[in-house]
Parts: structure tokens; C-alpha cells; sequence
């Protein structure tokens, strides 16, 4: 028997970055808000505290801090003629689970995407022809422009205390700077973090190569950093425990860093762990939310009545949970119609290892941190004439390297054996004088008729629920890409010093094994016209109009870049809207 | 609609290290927190085998001892607890798949689908080296792996590795795969674990350990770090021995 809670002026799913911002907006407005997590409350003191935090095997090949597959999975395949799979230990992305998502294990890598990326569809036609794209690519504009959401980059960069250096401030470029950013209203709050000897290395033969290299965004911190929330962080130690890891030290950007502790003391907030969300109730007309239905870890059922509901679990999770609550119409690939599952997208992304002189070299790659490394942009977005390539999109690329754990960070060189006495010479005289970036290339993955997710047919999860199905390749344009930028990524590996190289493009097909990053994005897309998208550009369902979904679901196709940044601007963009707008005159915000 | 209990709190919970049970909570007016709330790794003790009968810890410990030879700096796979890492994990949530989704239908699919197996590593082991000492005693004169030559034994490794050695009950690729990652990853994890004894690999490659805080050496470039390695549970020299002078 389902039992029935008192009810709520807002009920949130999923207390993550998105889930905590909204929380914190919300409440700040005086409205009685209670936020539902399915995984548990997680800290530092708790869960990964500094005399033990240090530990590969536990959390990264044993992924303590993630989902278990056994809780809920995708299946998985290729193409439509293939039967799905289900995915019964993670590989290619690192889905999260508990308060603080992932915020908790995130590197922090902290972008925003390129002005002309939220007008991708208008840009690219503009520039080169509808003709140029290929003809099953589905990209299309945000509804909202970088100008737009500027402020709400703003405000997420303060409240983590973003390290960086400003490459354009309201439109002087400055020098050290990424000069092909958007403009910035203000310097970020935090200098950049120090670099590595191989970090600096990589700047330095990229500058030689006439590029201009600077210092990627870190939501690690660079110094000791209060918050406008009045949180503080401490310094970063460059521990090299960062992806992956909770920090120890409390110097990551998470929601456990910079909101929770403010939030959780509020009276007008209550969060209920452990407890998952297995509806959307909406009213007969179907078009208003009337609260949630979720189970706790006793298996009892219970109703969360609530006046506004705010979706903002992961990416699969959000498209799942509207499939299942039947709000919006389910995406039909042969058909063509529908938007919850359409336009479901990843990253493209590769890299080169560099293997140095070792009486040269000693890079101590162990010492670093999860956002730290010197970067180019000058191959993302549309900033170069794709014209002669033959392809669209690109990303930054840099030595980004987070790392030196010992177990996944042995690289040796190419030809070397798998195993025996070679094998381990090589791992031990190659390991202080390699670099191993990581995502080293870190490209876009644009939008496709056939890559979309919806539910699977025959397996089902531990509450009976159909598992998402994944259906999800590389197409030639991304490929076309991806070679494009690795080459000229090798290009500047070689210039540090190199004495060999070792490419390793991203090919096709699909592979769930291999880890890329967890950056899925699509599936409940945002845009200006209801056919092609779930929300409109305040995030606000189509459908039903008293439901929000947050995060990367909401992205039409995704960029070069990470997507921490533009998914928390877009969760202050849609809390400004519900705060200025929505809750004078409760209903749509955008009429068509 | 009610789910069984017992069935949502098995699926819900972490079993990783001591396993703290999950219950569902409130949190509201305060960060919550009691005493005693980690869950620190336990250490792995010394002894005989958990998993392994003697015959299978002697198969694992000399394909460890291939796999990483021993040579005058460094000890090899078996000297350095590899097969004990192995065995302790085995015995495990590892071994079980604990966590993982290990509802049927269990097909074949392409290998980007990833491993479709209904059996876990520890019967995946134990079909892997019953299968592997089969082999041997055929095709060796009825001698065990374990007393093989060394050339005999990196043979029949390396014809497990391009699949030109075929077992019979067990597929011998993938038993290959299993055991050389679990032997690296023994390797090069935290001593706690049983393997790396006195963290013999991160010597060996230059890696100081579970340190958290390296700010005075990240304007340091190009310099050798200095300090020796330290697990999470210290270094055996922070705790002398009784003999003076012995190691």
C-alpha cells in the first residue's frame, strides 16, 4: 500500500549539482522543498577520508563511489538490427549515485561552451551551407543564447571557485587567456592552479607551434576560497586522487563543498536518501504534475505530493523516468516523431601517449589534480574554417594529465609485450617520463536520427522497471574529427620532446568497455519549437508545465567541452525563470 | 505495490571493504554524522589460502611468477603476494560479482557489448585452472603447471594469449585476460590488499604511495620526488622489529 506524505511546495529527484542549486534557489524564495536521492548521503569525513582516499583499487577499479549496476542498468547497442545487451559492469562511462552525484567524483573541469555552440544549427548553415551537414545529423539551436546564460556561468564559477585566467573580458582578449572564449563579465574568482613540469612542457612547445595555449578551468581549488554562500574550500594538494575519488581534503568543487552545508540547515529543506523515484504523477488531463512516487530501501511505497516537480537525476535517468511516468511523446526513430530519447549524444575523444628520453625527463606524474593542465582551443567548435576538413565540431585538446596511479598509469611503448620480463623493464623505465593526458583530445559528438534511447523490450531492473536501452555509434563526421585533432595533438606531444608516440584515434564501432567519460548528454532535449524538443528554453517540460528537468539531458547535441559548467548554468538560468516568472503566474513560459 | 524487503536491501546496499548496509533517511537541520561512520579498508592477513585449494594456489602463484618474473631489483608476481591478492578477492564481492547485473538473459553478443557472463571470476578461476591443469598433465607427462619449465610454462601463456592453446572447459583467452589483469592489478595495488608486499612495485617504478599532499613539489620540475613510497597503513619501517638491524 502506498502511503501518502504531507505535501510540498517543491519536491526535487536527485539531490546532484542541478538538484542542489535548484534546492538552494528555491528555498532562498521560501518555498518548502524536500529532495528525494536514491543513492546515500556522502561525505568526505565518511566516505572518503584523506587516510584512505588514496586507494585505486577500491575506488576506481571497484567503483565505490558508483551506481551498481545491479540497481539499475542500460542495455546496449550499435544499431537498430542488433539486439541490445545489458551492461552488467560499467566501462565507457561511470554513472553516479548518492547526494552530491557527480559532483562527488567529477575531475571539476569547469567550461563553458562557445557563444556560437548554442546556436549551432543557424551558425553552421550560416556559414557553410545546409548542404555541408550531413543529411541524418539532427543538431539544432539551444532557445537560449550564450549571452543569455552568461550571468549564470558567472554565478556557478563563484560558488565553486573556479581557478582559471579570463581569455576575454566583455570582448578585450586577454593575454595567457583562452582568446576564443565567450566574453565574461569578471575575472574568474580564483588565479589558476600551478602546472606540472609536462603541463607546462606541453604549453610551451604549443606557444613554439603558434597556438596559444592556457590554463584549463579548475574546480580545484588554486588557494583557500570562501564562497558567496560563505563555504570554504581548502587548497588543492595535487594528490592525484581526484576523478573518480571524493576529495579528502575538501578542495573539489561539489555540491558537498560549496552548497549542502548551508543547505541542509535551512528549516525549510529536508532530503530523503536511499530513496528512489519510480513515478511522475501527473493529474487526468495529464498535463500537471501532481507529485512523485518513490520506494525506500524497506521496500515501502510511498507519495510525495508537491506543487513543482524538479527532474534532475542523470542524463538516462531524466529520459527514463519521463518514459515511464508517460509525460511526453516517446522518440520514434523510423517515424521520425517524438522527443523524449531523441538526440542523445556522448564526446569524442582520444589521445596520444608520449614516451620521453627517461635521463631527461622525470615528470613525477603522480603529482596533479583532476582539473589541472594547459589546453588549446583553437580546434573547437567552428573555431577554424571547417571548410577544407569536410566534417563539423572539434574540441580543445591539452596535457591534462590527473594522474599517476599505478594500476590504469603504466604506459609502455608500442611493440612492447603484454606481460613477463620485457614488460615489466618497460612499465618501470617509462613511468616517470611519459605523458599520458588522458582525454587528451576532448572532441564533440553531435546528434544523429539513429542515436537515441528508449526503453528496452526484455530486461528489467530490481523493481521490474524496463532498463533504457542505449541504441548509440560513431558516425563519420566524428570520426572524420577525431583524426583531424589527434593528428595535431601528436603534432605538439612530439614538439615537447618526445621520442616516440603512441596514437590511439577514436574508432568505430561504439565500444561499452572502454572508458571515454560520463559525459551522455540528450534524450529530453531543450528548443524553440515542441516537435523537436521535450523543454522549452527554462527547462520547462512542454507538456506539463509544472515539471523542470535539469542537466545534460537538456543539451541538443553536445560540445567540445565538458558539460558541468553549461548544465549548472542552465539550473540557474531555469531557477531565475521559476523565481521571476513562474511562480507569480503559475503555467507555460514560453507559448507557441 | 510492496518489493520484498530483504530483496531492496541487498540491492541498495555497498558491499565494498566492511560494507555499511544503506537505509533510507531523512537529513534535515544538520550535515549528518555519528562516530564510526567510515568504512576503512581491512587488511588482508597472511596465511594459507581462502579460496584456492594448495594445487590452485600453486597454479596462480607460478603464473604470477611468469607473468612478472623476478630480476635483481625487483621481487616477481608470486614473491610479491600477487596470488594471495588474487585469492582474498576472489573470496570477495569480486568473486561473487557483487553489484553487478547478473540478470538473465545471458546472450552473445559483439565484444563492444562487453562480457556476458552468468559466471563470476571465482568460477571462472576455478573452471579456468582445473581446465589449465587438464592441459598440462596431457601434454607435459602428467606434470601440474606449477612444475613445468619456465619455458614451457611462458609457452603455453603465450598460446593461451593468441588463443593457439585451446583448454577444454574453460575458454583459455579469457582465463588468459582474467588472471593477467588480476596479477598486474595485485601488483600495483595498495599492500592492504595483500599484494605489492612492502609496496615492492611502486619502488620499483617510482611511485611514493598514498601520500595526499605534494604542494612544495608541483613548482618542483624535473626533479626526482625524494621520499620513499608509504601505504595506506604506514611503511614497515615506522614500525621497527624486534632484531636490531634487520629489516
Amino acid at each position: 500500500m502506498t502511503r501518502k506524505l504531507p505535501r510540498k511546495d517543491v519536491v526535487i529527484i536527485g539531490l546532484g549539482w542541478t538538484g542542489s542549486i535548484m534546492a538552494n534557489e528555491l528555498t532562498d524564495e521560501g518555498l518548502d522543498v524536500v529532495a528525494i536521492e536514491r543513492g546515500p548521503w556522502r561525505d568526505a569525513a565518511i566516505d572518503f577520508p584523506p587516510n584512505y582516499d588514496q586507494d585505486e583499487l577500491r575506488y576506481r577499479i571497484r567503483h565505490e563511489l558508483f551506481l551498481r549496476p545491479d540497481q539499475t542498468t542500460f542495455t546496449f547497442r550499435n544499431n537498430m538490427s542488433q539486439t541490445a545487451l545489458p551492461i552488467r559492469t560499467w566501462g565507457a562511462f561511470m554513472p553516479p549515485n548518492g547526494v552530491g552525484g557527480g559532483g562527488v567524483h567529477w575531475n571539476a573541469e569547469t567550461w563553458r561552451f562557445l557563444p556560437s555552440d548554442f546556436v549551432l544549427k543557424t551558425h553552421l548553415t550560416e556559414r557553410y551551407g545546409a548542404g555541408f551537414l550531413p543529411p541524418d545529423m539532427t543538431i539544432q539551436d539551444w532557445g537560449v543564447t550564450y549571452d543569455e546564460i552568461e550571468p549564470y556561468y558567472d554565478r556557478f564559477e563563484y560558488l565553486c571557485g573556479t581557478s582559471g585566467l579570463a581569455g576575454n573580458l566583455n570582448g578585450q582578449i586577454q593575454a595567457g587567456g583562452n582568446p576564443f572564449e565567450g566574453p565574461r563579465s569578471r575575472p574568474y574568482p580564483n588565479p589558476p592552479q600551478a602546472q606540472p613540469f609536462s603541463h607546462t612542457l606541453f604549453a610551451k612547445a604549443a606557444r613554439e607551434l603558434g597556438y596559444k595555449p592556457f590554463p584549463q578551468p579548475s574546480g580545484n581549488m588554486s588557494q583557500a576560497y570562501k564562497n558567496p554562500l560563505g563555504v570554504r574550500l581548502g587548497p588543492c594538494t595535487y594528490c592525484g586522487f581526484c576523478e573518480w575519488f571524493g576529495c579528502g581534503n575538501n578542495s573539489k568543487a561539489s555540491p558537498q563543498t560549496t552548497i549542502l552545508p548551508v543547505l541542509v540547515r535551512k528549516s525549510n529543506f529536508l532530503a530523503r536518501d536511499n530513496c528512489e523515484v519510480t513515478r511522475i504523477n501527473t493529474d487526468r488531463s495529464g498535463k500537471r504534475a501532481t507529485g512523485v512516487t518513490f520506494v525506500d530501501t524497506s521496500g515501502e511505497e510511498w507519495e510525495q505530493p508537491a506543487d513543482l516537480v524538479i527532474l534532475s537525476a542523470y542524463t538516462v535517468f531524466n529520459v527514463q523516468l519521463l518514459l515511464l511516468s508517460g509525460i511526453g511523446k516517446p522518440y520514434d526513430p523510423i517515424a521520425n516523431e517524438g522527443v523524449i530519447g531523441r538526440n542523445f549524444t556522448h564526446q569524442t575523444i582520444s589521445d596520444v601517449t608520449g614516451f620521453f628520453d627517461k635521463a631527461k625527463f622525470n615528470f613525477n606524474p603522480f603529482i596533479a589534480s583532476g582539473a589541472i593542465g594547459m589546453c588549446i582551443d583553437e580546434f573547437n567548435g567552428d573555431n577554424f574554417d571547417h571548410g577544407p576538413h569536410g566534417f563539423v565540431g572539434g574540441g580543445y585538446m591539452g596535457q591534462v594529465q590527473t594522474n599517476g596511479r599505478p594500476i590504469e598509469t603504466t604506459p609502455v611503448p608500442a611493440g612492447t609485450p603484454r606481460w613477463g620480463a620485457a614488460w615489466k623493464s618497460a612499465v618501470r623505465d617509462n613511468y616517470l617520463s611519459t605523458v599520458k593526458p588522458g582525454t587528451g583530445v576532448h572532441g564533440s559528438f553531435y546528434s544523429y536520427r539513429d542515436i537515441y534511447l528508449d526503453l528496452d523490450p526484455s530486461y528489467k531492473d530490481r523493481l521490474g522497471r524496463p532498463l533504457m536501452r542505449m541504441t548509440i555509434d560513431f558516425h563519420e563526421n566524428e570520426l572524420k574529427q577525431n583524426a583531424f585533432l589527434t593528428d595535431r595533438f601528436d603534432e605538439i606531444i612530439k614538439a615537447m620532446g618526445a621520442r616516440e608516440t603512441l596514437k590511439e584515434y577514436r574508432k568505430g564501432p561504439y565500444d561499452i568497455t572502454k572508458y571515454q567519460t560520463t559525459h551522455l548528454c540528450g534524450g529530453a532535449v531543450m528548443g524553440a519549437e515542441p516537435s523537436v524538443s521535450a523543454i522549452n528554453r527554462y527547462l520547462q517540460s512542454w507538456d506539463v508545465s509544472n515539471l523542470f528537468v535539469m542537466g545534460a539531458s537538456a543539451f541538443p547535441q553536445n560540445a567540445g567541452y565538458n558539460p558541468t559548467g553549461t548544465l549548472a548554468a542552465l539550473a540557474y538560468w531555469s531557477a531565475d525563470a521559476i523565481r521571476t516568472q513562474y511562480l507569480r503566474n503559475p503555467g507555460p513560459l514560453v507559448h507557441v | 505495490m510492496h518489493f520484498g524487503r530483504r530483496e531492496l536491501l541487498l540491492s541498495t546496499a555497498l558491499f565494498i571493504g566492511r560494507g555499511v548496509a544503506a537505509r533510507a533517511g531523512v537529513i534535515a537541520g544538520q550535515l549528518p554524522w555519528r562516530p564510526g561512520a567510515g568504512a576503512p579498508p581491512e587488511p588482508v592477513l597472511p596465511g594459507s589460502w581462502v579460496f584456492f585449494t594448495d594445487a590452485e594456489g600453486a597454479a596462480i602463484e607460478a603464473l604470477a611468477e611468469r607473468i612478472i618474473p623476478p630480476d635483481s631489483d625487483t621481487p616477481g608476481g608470486k614473491e610479491a603476494g600477487s596470488a594471495i591478492f588474487i585469492d582474498r578477492q576472489l573470496a570477495g564481492p569480486y568473486g561473487r560479482q557483487e553489484g553487478l547485473y547478473v540478470r538473465p538473459p545471458f546472450l552473445k553478443g559483439v565484444k563492444e557489448q562487453g562480457p556476458q557472463d552468468e559466471a563470476g571470476p571465482a568460477q571462472q578461476y576455478r573452471a579456468g585452472l582445473a581446465a589449465l591443469d587438464r592441459y598440462c598433465r596431457a601434454s607435459y607427462g602428467g606434470k601440474a603447471f606449477a612444475e613445468l619449465a619456465d619455458a614451457d610454462k611462458d609457452a603455453i601463456l603465450a598460446g593461451l594469449e593468441s588463443a593457439s592453446v585451446k583448454l577444454d572447459g574453460a575458454d583459455g583467452k579469457t582465463f588468459f585476460e582474467l588472471t593477467l589483469k588480476d596479477v598486474q592489478q595485485g601488483f600495483f595495488a595498495d599492500p592492504i590488499y595483500g599484494g605489492n608486499r612492502d609496496m615492492v612495485a611502486w619502488r620499483m617504478i617510482g611511485y611514493p604511495g598514498a601520500r595526499y599532499d605534494y604542494r612544495d613539489w608541483i613548482g618542483r620540475h624535473n626533479e626526482r620526488f625524494p621520499l620513499p613510497p608509504v601505504g595506506i597503513t604506514g611503511r614497515s619501517d615506522w614500525t621497527p622489529r624486534k632484531a636490531e638491524g634487520s629489516k
